[in-house]
C-alpha cells in the first residue's frame, strides 16, 4: 500500500474509512485475544465431534463419547443405589420385630419407606396416609387386620382379596339385600349407630345385630382383626357413617383390594413400607415386642442426627 | 514518523532496596515476629472442651460446620457473630487509617510481611543492592543460574509453610500435620496448600510491590480515607529544597536545602518510590526512608526529620514557622473518636450477644398432610416433627411438654402410645440436634387452638424455649 497515512499523535494507521472528518485508526486485537477465539473454534468442533450436537429427521447425531442424558441419570441412580445398599442388604436380611431395637437401621427405613410410599402407596391412601373413603387411613389407630410392624408388612406381603395368593388377606361381609324388611333394616342402622355411641339402643336392632352380625363384628361391635371384620364401636368408619351409607354397606357391602406387593417390590422395600406406615403414629407393638423392649427403655432411645 | 512513539506500557523498574537499620525498622522486625508467630503458632494451642468437642483452640471445622475460638463455639445459624467480627475488622482498618494512615500497609499486611521477608532472603542469599543489582545486570550462567535456583528453592520452602500452615487451621493440627506427610490427608488440603504455596511463591517472590501498586484495592480506598490531618510520610520540600550537596551548601550559605540527594530514601524503599516526589499509592509508610535520612542528617549534622511521620497540616504549619501540633491531637480527634465508637459498640454488641445466647433451641413442625387425625376413640391427634438442639458438649436431658392445651397428651417415636402425658424427656447427644416425632391427642371434641411445646434442659443451667404453633382440628377456631 503506498499511499499509507499515519495519525500523527498515536503513530497509528489509518484505515481509509471517514465520517464527518472522523477517521478510524487500524488498531487490530491483540493477538491473545485472537488466539482465545480460534480456541473456542477448536473447542466447538471438537464438542460436536464428541458430543450429541446436531437435531435430524428422527434422532440427533450421537456423538463419540456416547454420552446420554438418560445415562448420566441411570449412572447416578446406580451410584446412589450402590451407596444405599449395605442398608437396604441389612434391612433385607433383618427380621421386622428386630427393627426398632436398630435405630440407625430403623430410620434408613423410615426414609426409604416413605419414598417408596409417595410412588407405590399416595395413589390410594393419600400423600400422608390420610386415606380416602374406601381406602384406609394408616396414619389412625383403627388397624383391620392389626397395626404391629408384623401384621402390617403380611398385608403389604400378601395382600388383600388377592385370589391367587391362598395366604391372602381374605374377608367377605355378606350381601344383605333383599334379606330385611325397610322397617329391619332401619331398627338395625340405628343399632349400628348406637355402638358408638351415635344414636338410641333399638331393641328390634339388637335382636337382627345378634342373629346375623355378632359372628364377626362381636357382641359390643368390637369387630375381629382375625377375620378382618371392622370395629363398629369407634369413631372411624371407612365407608360413611350416614344412615345411608351404613345402609348400602349392608345390603350391597364394597369390599376394597390392596395388591400383592410381594409381585412387585423386594423384601427390603415391603419393610421399609412398613416401617413407614408403622411410624404414622398408629403403630403398635406386637405383645412379644412389647415384652422384649419393656425392660430396656433406652434401647429405643437413640434416633438422633447430627446437623 | 516524526512524532514520539507514545508509551503506555511502563516496564517494571526492579526493586533491590539495601538494608537500613533504625527504630522504624526494627519495629518492623518485631511485627513481623508477632503476626509469623501468630499465624504459625495459633493451630498448635490447644484447649480443653471436654470429650465430645475437639480440642483445638482455634479450628474452622467445614465438615461438621462449627467454628472454634477458645472458649467460644459458633454454629452454623450463629455466623453473624464471625460476620460482626469482619465488620469489625473493617472497622478497625478505617480506625488505624484515620490515626496512622497506612499503617496496615506499611507494617502488618500478609503482603508487606512475605515481600519484607522474602527481600531478606534476597540479601542472604546474594548480598545486599549493589551485589544483587550486579548479578542481576550479569548474564545468565552457571554460577548465576545455581545462585537463582538456590535461591527459589527457599522461596518454595517458605512457600510451602505458608500454604501449609494454612490448612492446620481446619482440621486437627497434629493429625493433619502427620497425615500430610504421610500422604493420609484429603485431597483438598493438598490443593489447598498447592494453591496457597503458587500464590505465596508468585506475590511474594517475584510480583512484590505490584501487588500494592496495581492490584490491592485497599490503598485505593485509603486515598479516599486519607485527609489533610491523617499521619503519612512526609518529606519535608520546604527544608531540603532546593538540593545541594554538602560542598554546594558550605558555598552557598543560605540558598542550598537539607537535601543533599543522596539517594538512600529511594535506595531503602521495599516499593522503589521517591517519597521525594509527595504522598503517592506506592508509599505504603513502613518509614524505613525516614530511617535512611535520619542517619544521613545525623552523618552531616543536620537536625534529623527532613523526612518524617507527619500530616500535611503540620507540614504546611511547619513551613509557615510555626511548631508542630502534638501527637495526642492528630489521634484524637472527632474521626478516629468515632470509628472507635463504632467499633466498641459493635464489640460490646457482639460479646452481649454471646453471653446472652442459649445452648438449648426447639423448633417444630407441624405435620400439614394430613393436618388431623380421627382416633378411634374419638379424639384428635396432630404430628410434629420436633428439632432439639443441644449447644453444650455434653449429652443433656431435656423435658419437652405441651402447654396451653387443656386434656392433651403427648407419645413420641420412642415412647410409645401407652406412656402417653403431657411431657417426656428425651437425651439430647452432646452437641447436636436431635429429631423427634411428637403425636399429640388431645380428647373427643376437639376445636383448633393455639399451644405452646416448650423445653427445658434439665441441668444446673435449667434453660429453656417455647415454641408456639397450632393444633388442628374438625370445625372452626373458637
Amino acid at each position: 500500500m503506498g499511499n499509507k497515512r499515519i495519525d500523527e499523535p498515536t503513530g497509528t494507521e489509518f484505515v481509509g474509512h471517514e465520517w464527518d472528518g472522523i477517521e478510524e485508526l487500524d488498531t487490530p486485537m491483540p493477538r491473545w485475544w485472537l488466539w482465545t477465539f480460534y480456541l473456542t473454534i477448536v473447542w466447538a468442533i471438537a464438542y460436536v465431534i464428541a458430543y450429541p450436537a446436531w437435531p435430524l429427521v428422527n434422532k440427533g447425531t450421537e456423538g463419540l463419547l456416547g454420552w446420554t442424558s438418560r445415562g448420566q441419570l441411570a449412572q447416578e441412580i446406580s451410584a446412589a443405589d450402590a451407596a444405599r445398599a449395605s442398608f437396604r442388604e441389612q434391612i433385607a436380611v433383618t427380621d421386622i420385630d428386630k427393627l426398632p431395637g436398630q435405630p440407625d437401621l430403623m430410620q434408613q427405613a423410615v426414609a426409604g419407606g416413605a419414598a417408596a410410599f409417595k410412588i407405590h402407596c399416595a395413589q390410594c391412601h393419600g400423600a400422608g396416609g390420610g386415606g380416602l373413603p374406601g381406602y384406609p387411613n394408616l396414619a389412625d389407630d383403627e388397624w383391620l387386620w392389626g397395626g404391629d410392624l408384623k401384621s402390617i408388612e403380611y398385608t403389604l406381603v400378601h395382600g388383600i382379596r388377592q385370589h391367587d395368593d391362598p395366604q391372602t388377606r381374605q374377608s367377605a361381609m355378606p350381601a344383605f339385600a333383599g334379606v330385611f324388611e325397610p322397617a329391619q333394616l332401619d331398627a338395625l342402622v340405628d343399632h349400628v349407630l348406637s355402638l358408638s355411641g351415635k344414636g338410641p339402643a333399638n331393641a328390634a336392632g339388637a335382636e337382627i345385630y345378634t342373629a346375623n352380625c355378632v359372628v364377626c363384628h362381636g357382641p359390643a361391635g368390637e369387630g375381629d382383626r382375625a377375620q378382618g371384620a371392622p370395629n363398629l364401636s369407634n369413631a372411624i368408619w371407612l365407608y360413611g357413617s350416614s344412615r345411608e351409607e351404613i345402609a348400602r354397606q349392608i345390603e350391597r357391602p364394597r369390599l376394597g383390594v390392596m395388591p400383592r406387593w410381594a409381585d412387585k417390590l423386594d423384601p427390603a422395600t415391603i419393610r421399609m413400607l412398613a416401617a413407614y406406615v408403622h411410624s404414622l403414629g398408629g403403630g403398635e407393638e406386637t405383645p412379644a415386642m412389647a415384652a422384649a423392649t419393656a425392660g430396656t427403655p433406652a434401647a429405643t432411645d437413640g434416633a438422633n442426627e447430627q446437623p | 514518523m516524526n512524532s514520539p512513539e507514545p508509551v503506555l506500557y511502563e516496564k517494571r523498574q526492579k526493586v533491590h532496596n539495601k538494608r537500613i537499620d533504625g527504630p522504624f525498622r526494627r519495629f518492623k522486625w518485631l511485627v513481623m515476629l508477632v503476626t509469623l508467630g501468630i499465624y504459625y503458632i495459633t493451630p498448635w494451642l490447644r484447649w480443653d472442651r471436654g470429650p465430645y468437642a475437639p480440642d483445638q483452640a482455634v479450628l474452622v471445622d467445614l465438615a461438621n460446620r462449627r467454628f472454634y475460638m477458645f472458649g467460644i463455639e459458633i454454629w452454623p445459624h450463629e455466623f453473624y457473630f464471625v460476620a460482626g467480627l469482619l465488620i469489625m475488622a473493617g472497622i478497625g482498618l478505617f480506625l488505624v487509617t484515620s490515626a496512622v494512615g497506612r499503617a496496615w500497609c506499611g507494617y502488618a499486611c500478609p503482603q508487606t510481611v512475605w515481600t519484607d521477608l522474602f527481600q531478606h532472603i534476597d540479601r542472604l542469599v546474594d548480598g545486599d543492592r549493589n551485589a544483587r543489582v550486579r548479578l542481576d545486570n550479569a548474564p545468565w550462567g552457571p554460577a548465576k543460574i545455581a545462585r537463582r535456583l538456590f535461591k527459589w528453592a527457599i522461596y518454595l520452602v517458605i512457600s510451602l509453610a505458608t500454604g501449609g500452615a494454612w490448612i492446620l487451621y481446619f482440621a486437627d493440627a497434629p493429625t493433619l500435620f502427620r497425615d500430610f506427610f504421610t500422604l493420609e490427608a484429603a485431597p483438598v488440603a493438598y490443593a489447598t496448600v498447592g494453591i496457597l504455596t503458587a500464590t505465596t511463591f508468585v506475590l511474594g517472590g517475584f510480583m512484590r510491590e505490584q501487588v500494592c501498586i496495581y492490584m490491592c484495592p485497599w490503598p485505593r480506598i485509603q486515598t479516599a480515607m486519607l485527609d489533610e490531618k491523617s499521619l503519612i510520610v512526609t518529606y519535608k520540600d520546604w527544608r531540603g529544597e532546593p538540593r545541594g550537596s554538602v560542598k554546594k551548601a558550605e558555598k552557598n550559605p543560605g540558598m542550598i536545602g537539607d537535601c543533599i540527594d543522596c539517594m538512600q530514601c529511594v535506595q531503602v524503599c521495599p516499593t522503589g518510590y521517591d517519597i521525594r516526589n509527595g504522598p503517592d499509592i506506592a508509599c505504603i509508610t513502613c518509614g524505613l526512608c525516614i530511617d535512611a535520612c535520619d542517619k544521613v542528617m545525623a552523618d552531616i549534622g543536620r537536625p534529623r526529620g527532613l523526612i518524617d511521620y507527619a500530616t500535611q497540616e503540620d507540614c504546611e504549619a511547619e513551613a509557615a514557622g510555626h511548631p508542630p501540633k502534638p501527637v495526642w491531637k492528630t489521634l484524637l480527634r472527632p474521626r478516629t473518636l468515632i470509628y472507635t465508637g463504632i467499633w466498641a459498640a459493635l464489640g460490646f454488641g457482639l460479646l452481649f450477644a454471646l453471653g446472652a445466647r442459649t445452648h438449648t433451641d426447639l423448633t417444630v413442625a407441624a405435620d400439614r398432610n394430613p393436618p388431623f387425625m380421627l382416633m378411634g376413640d374419638g379424639s384428635v391427634r396432630n404430628s410434629y416433627t420436633l428439632r432439639l438442639r443441644n449447644m453444650e458438649s455434653r449429652p443433656r436431658d431435656m423435658r419437652i411438654a405441651v402447654e396451653g392445651l387443656p386434656g392433651a397428651v403427648m407419645w413420641t417415636d420412642t415412647v410409645g402410645r401407652e406412656q402417653a402425658a403431657g411431657s417426656h424427656v428425651v437425651n439430647v447427644p452432646a452437641d447436636a440436634i436431635r429429631t423427634v416425632r411428637a403425636y399429640v391427642a388431645v380428647p373427643a371434641g376437639a376445636r383448633p387452638q393455639d399451644f405452646t411445646f416448650t423445653l427445658t434442659s434439665l441441668d444446673e443451667q435449667r434453660e429453656s424455649d417455647s415454641v408456639e404453633t397450632g393444633f388442628s382440628a374438625p370445625g372452626e377456631q373458637p
